[in-house]
């Protein structure tokens, strides 16, 4: 039947002469960038803002019209005008700059804590549902264990412990701090999808050809479960740039002098934070969007990839 | 059910005791411990001889697995220890505190559960700004423009000194309205988010599309059929973002200066106080997976076509 439905979209009609003419719309063959942004467009919008906030945060040296730690004694508290678009803080700090810079803070620590969390999440989940048995009861027994943390109790216990560890201008055990909480979410989910494809006869196929346990591993299902791990992989970066904004507030986080989102809200905010509102009102704002936007984007990404996800 | 009721119980006991070795562990782990802190704190060269003493006060120079040992005999005959900074007992501490965060939590709760009820979620749009608004907002942002609300718009601010409910109730509210709101509003986006997502599955399936075709109201196919079932996942979120308040309050109460056990988290956790730190993680752990469990039985309460074996 299938031979008898011609390139043109036509059925053939010496073949079912009896039924009136068909004509079917074969769907477009569109790149599937386009493809999502015709089916997604907020994803598609989230995906220009967070775009917008990476060049931001990347060229914050030529977007910010000030330097981010340039004090300025007779611009303390000053309102959002001309000169400073969003006001200055109780240093006279530019509060416009510090955002920006603020945004290269979030990116990285969200991205790389998000990348490192998912990834070791999705080792683990495949790990586990590959040898199942007892490896995985173990695996899973201690995964329970850490999700029986609050995410932030687990991510503070850890900043404890580790201390500060600044290379390159960034807290690594900070990064580590939030990728923790996120491991045991990531295993579960994708060891769920991983436990499906241990089934399939490829796997067999691949055992029976004789390859390692690593190869068909890595090389067989892991490449099988990158839906998952995008998703679950935008969506954390959102839940990192929260995490770290509220450590940075609880002051253990990333510390001044450096330029972070949270790190506005707290301090000197605290207490001049009635007269001068900018000063808590623009970095919450900051906060929100970049959140929304990998949120947004995280949700959009499920819908295009695997409708039926639950994150 | 009954069997399945017991395994899962006795399923508790490890995953409790792992959290009990984690933390214990995690906590010696840290560099500097109380004693340091303490001293470090007030300043001053203070002699080895010193430092050894009040280690050997608060039981910190015995082999860890002695330590270890002590806690958890302690723990079984309810004997939690001395909070190694103010020497009360770990038990009041956390008991003075406890009454404050349960109040916000259960009143953030109930807001949020309304909240996501009481809107027609699946039809508008508004709801689902206002959903995905509140995943991305950080509680104790919105929590910083309330009391910038209040104090621009009423020249007032909550009132700083917790008094109990059955003391003087409008008083009490007064000062734990605000953080129910502001933690309740993000509590509230998630659950209209997961009541959203479900109902909209719900009505795909076959015997809604029966209800409406033997021309039922729309009111009664979506209230009693749609909803009751798709209720259930609702209650999940409902139960396990219940435990995470817990959690949320962390930062929250920092913003209103509230003394719950949030904010006592955060001190005990700086000052290195390590029995205050593990009874409190063992508290809101030993809690979540109560609550966890709890929902698994209720799903097989609600709905008989779940069965446990």
């Amino acid at each position: 039947m299938r031979r008898s439905i011609l390139a043109s979209g036509t059925i053939d009609m010496s073949i079912i002469a009896a039924t009136p003419e068909i004509t079917y719309r074969v769907p477009k063959r569109r790149h599937p960038a386009v493809q999502f942004a015709v089916t997604q467009p907020l994803g598609a919008m989230s995906l220009v803002l967070i775009v917008i906030m990476f060049i931001a945060g990347f060229f914050a040296g030529f977007v910010a019209p000030y330097d981010p730690l340039e004090l300025d004694y007779g611009a303390m508290l000053a309102a959002p005008s001309r000169d400073h678009l969003l006001g200055t803080d109780a240093f006279g700090r530019d509060v416009f700059s510090r955002i920006i810079y603020g945004a290269r803070t979030a990116l990285a620590v969200g991205f790389l804590s998000s990348f490192m969390g998912s990834t070791i999440g999705a080792a683990i989940g495949v790990v586990s549902a590959y040898f199942g048995g007892r490896i995985d009861m173990a695996i899973q027994r201690f995964m329970d264990i850490l999700l029986s943390f609050p995410i932030i109790v687990l991510a503070l216990s850890v900043v404890a412990v580790l201390g500060k560890n600044v290379v390159g201008g960034l807290d690594i055990n900070l990064i580590i701090a939030i990728a923790i909480p996120m491991v045991p979410k990531v295993a579960r989910v994708v060891r769920s999808s991983a436990l499906a494809i241990r089934e399939m006869p490829y796997i067999d196929a691949a055992r029976a050809a004789g390859y390692g346990n690593m190869r068909i591993i890595f090389r067989h299902m892991a490449p099988n479960v990158v839906a998952p791990y995008l998703i679950m992989f935008t969506a954390f970066i959102a839940q990192a740039i929260l995490l770290e904004a509220s450590l940075s507030f609880l002051g253990l986080g990333v510390t001044e002098p450096t330029a972070a989102w949270g790190l506005m809200l707290s301090g000197t905010s605290q207490d001049f934070y009635a007269q001068a509102p900018w000063m808590i009102i623009f970095p919450g704002v900051a906060i929100s969007l970049a959140v929304f936007s990998f949120n947004l984007f995280g949700d959009s990404l499920r819908d295009y990839l695997d409708p039926r996800l639950k994150v | 059910m009954l069997r399945y009721t017991i395994n899962r119980i006795l399923l508790m006991i490890p995953t409790l005791l792992g959290v009990a070795v984690l933390v214990f562990v995690l906590l010696r782990l840290m560099p500097g411990d109380i004693v340091e802190m303490r001293f470090l704190l007030e300043g001053g060269q203070v002699s080895p001889e010193t430092l050894a003493a009040e280690r050997a006060r608060l039981g910190l120079d015995k082999a860890i697995w002695w330590q270890f040992y002590d806690w958890m005999t302690g723990i079984f005959v309810g004997d939690f220890g001395i909070s190694m900074w103010t020497g009360r007992p770990v038990i009041e501490e956390i008991a003075s505190r406890l009454e404050l965060s349960m109040q916000v939590a259960v009143m953030a709760t109930v807001l949020g559960t309304l909240a996501a009820l009481y809107k027609d979620s699946w039809i508008d749009r508004l709801i689902q700004v206002f959903a995905i608004a509140g995943l991305a907002m950080p509680s104790f942002w919105l929590g910083m423009l309330i009391i910038l609300g209040l104090l621009l718009n009423f020249n007032w601010i909550p009132p700083l000194t917790f008094t109990p409910i059955y003391e003087d109730p409008v008083k009490n509210l007064s000062q734990l309205i605000w953080p129910a709101l502001a933690v309740g509003y993000r509590y509230s986006a998630v659950a209209t988010r997961m009541t959203r997502s479900t109902i909209l599955e719900v009505l795909q399936e076959d015997y809604i599309r029966t209800a409406r075709a033997k021309g039922l109201y729309e009111r009664l196919v979506v209230g009693r059929h749609a909803m009751r079932n798709a209720m259930l996942p609702v209650i999940t979120v409902i139960g396990l973002e219940f435990a995470f308040l817990i959690g949320g309050l962390v930062v929250t109460e920092q913003v209103f200066n509230l003394n719950g056990i949030g904010k006592l988290f955060v001190e005990t956790v700086t000052r290195a106080d390590y029995t205050m730190v593990q009874a409190l993680v063992m508290l809101v752990a030993t809690f979540f997976i109560l609550v966890n469990f709890a929902v698994d039985l209720l799903y097989a309460a609600l709905d008989p076509r779940i069965r446990y074996h």
